[in-house]
């Protein structure tokens, strides 16, 4: 792994190596050679294949930190390949291309995190919610709680605890 | 921290302005022309009618004995709770021994069990399978999510109170309940229902304004006619 980075980390101009176990690490890439590395991972290091691609939502820096976790099947190591964008008006380059199955990824990111992917296949389709209309539901500015109470209809006497405040009473019931 | 600034990505048409169901003109292989309406030509729109008790209650009795004695399940699991029907139907609690089985199509069941809990997804699904039940037909509510929500209580895509969208006979609590609870619930439908109480499919008929409000309410994707008969 380390040696993998040594080679690619001044060609990508790559961030710090994360290891998190000896076959799992992850480097920070800049949007202007994501793609480059993503090829050259694919077609020359043998990362084939893509595992998974996914979104944390870094509300209160205003960003969306995007993983790419690759997969080479024949030394079973996994790279994830990390990048921030800008959270207002959330966009990035499509890489169906380069794995079909991201275009699935794609979708599920467009719906749930509201992140555009232009041209990609299908990527304004529904995709597990039906009919969503308000602020997308992965994003952490989207209360969950609030929805629900305004959405559903609710039966009376259910009593519901805040987890926080119940455990502390629970815990400590004469305060820390 | 609300983020003032998200504008809404553009999204395909949903429910009935979709395009595969708009009204078009369709030129068959031998060149004829014809209108589609898939809305209006492939289904019966008609509200459903409540079903006449008989007018001796003898007779009506005598029905409502073979009602309960013959309980026929969908076999459609919603939640979690699908996986207690598995040993409830095979010899462990075997139910069949008291007149119930599981069935693999709505016109073939007159006992929808809602296992869990209910996305607005799987409730619009629901919703068709039970509308396509025979009369007269009966929904049981199984666990806390049925009941209140339970542990979705704040979910975004969860329902929380199963009686505000299907008429529900009985509700058997836990989370999930016991195949041994099943049973007892069972018996208790029976009883209800020997009882001339399970009139459920009466009052959807007779409620069908209110319960179609509160089913769209929810399900904004709505692209199905309004009574799937």
């Amino acid at each position: 792994m380390r040696a993998l980075y040594d080679r690619l980390k001044d060609r990508f101009q790559l961030g710090e190596l994360t290891r998190q176990r000896p076959d799992l690490g992850f480097v920070t890439v800049g949007r202007d050679h994501l793609r480059a590395l993503l090829v050259e991972l694919k077609d020359v290091e043998g990362f084939t294949h893509l595992v998974l691609f996914t979104a944390v939502d870094w509300l209160e820096d205003g960003q969306f930190q995007l993983t790419y976790l690759l997969n080479n099947r024949a030394t079973a190591q996994d790279l994830g390949v990390r990048l921030m964008i800008p959270r207002e008006g959330a966009s990035m380059d499509t890489i169906h291309d380069l794995w079909p199955t991201a275009e699935t990824y794609q979708r599920e990111l467009y719906e749930m995190f509201g992140i555009d992917f232009p041209g990609s296949p299908r990527v304004d389709e529904d995709f597990i919610l039906e009919g969503w209309t308000d602020l997308p539901p992965n994003r952490r500015d989207f209360d969950t709680k609030e929805y629900s109470e305004a959405t559903f209809a609710e039966r009376a006497g259910r009593e519901s605890h805040d987890p926080r405040d119940h455990m502390k009473q629970k815990l400590y019931p004469d305060g820390e | 921290m609300k983020d003032e600034k998200y504008t809404p990505l553009p999204r395909r048409p949903i429910g009935l302005d979709r395009e595969e169901l708009k009204k078009r003109t369709v030129t068959a292989p031998d060149g004829q022309t014809f209108e589609v309406d898939p809305i209006r030509d492939y289904y019966c729109q008609d509200a459903p009618k409540a079903h006449q008790r008989s007018y001796i209650k003898i007779v009506e009795d005598f029905f409502n004995w073979c009602r309960a004695e013959s309980l026929w399940i969908l076999g459609y699991g919603t939640g979690c709770g699908a996986i207690e029907m598995r040993p409830l139907m095979t010899p462990r609690f075997d139910a069949y021994r008291y007149g119930i089985q599981w069935r693999p199509t709505p016109r073939q069941a007159n006992l929808l069990m809602i296992s869990g809990y209910l996305s607005v997804k799987t409730l619009k699904r629901a919703i068709r399978s039970y509308e396509q039940m025979q009369n007269p037909k009966y929904v049981v509510g199984l666990g806390s999510c049925t009941i209140n929500g339970g542990m979705y209580w704040d979910s975004y895509n969860t329902i929380k109170k199963l009686d505000e969208y299907l008429p529900v006979d009985l509700y058997i609590a836990g989370c999930m309940p016991r195949p041994e609870a099943l049973l007892a619930g069972f018996e208790d439908l029976k009883k209800i229902i020997k009882a001339g109480g399970g009139e459920g499919a009466n009052k959807y008929a007779e409620n069908f304004e209110w319960y179609k409000a509160n089913q769209k309410s929810v399900i904004k994707d709505w692209d199905m006619p309004d009574y799937n008969w």
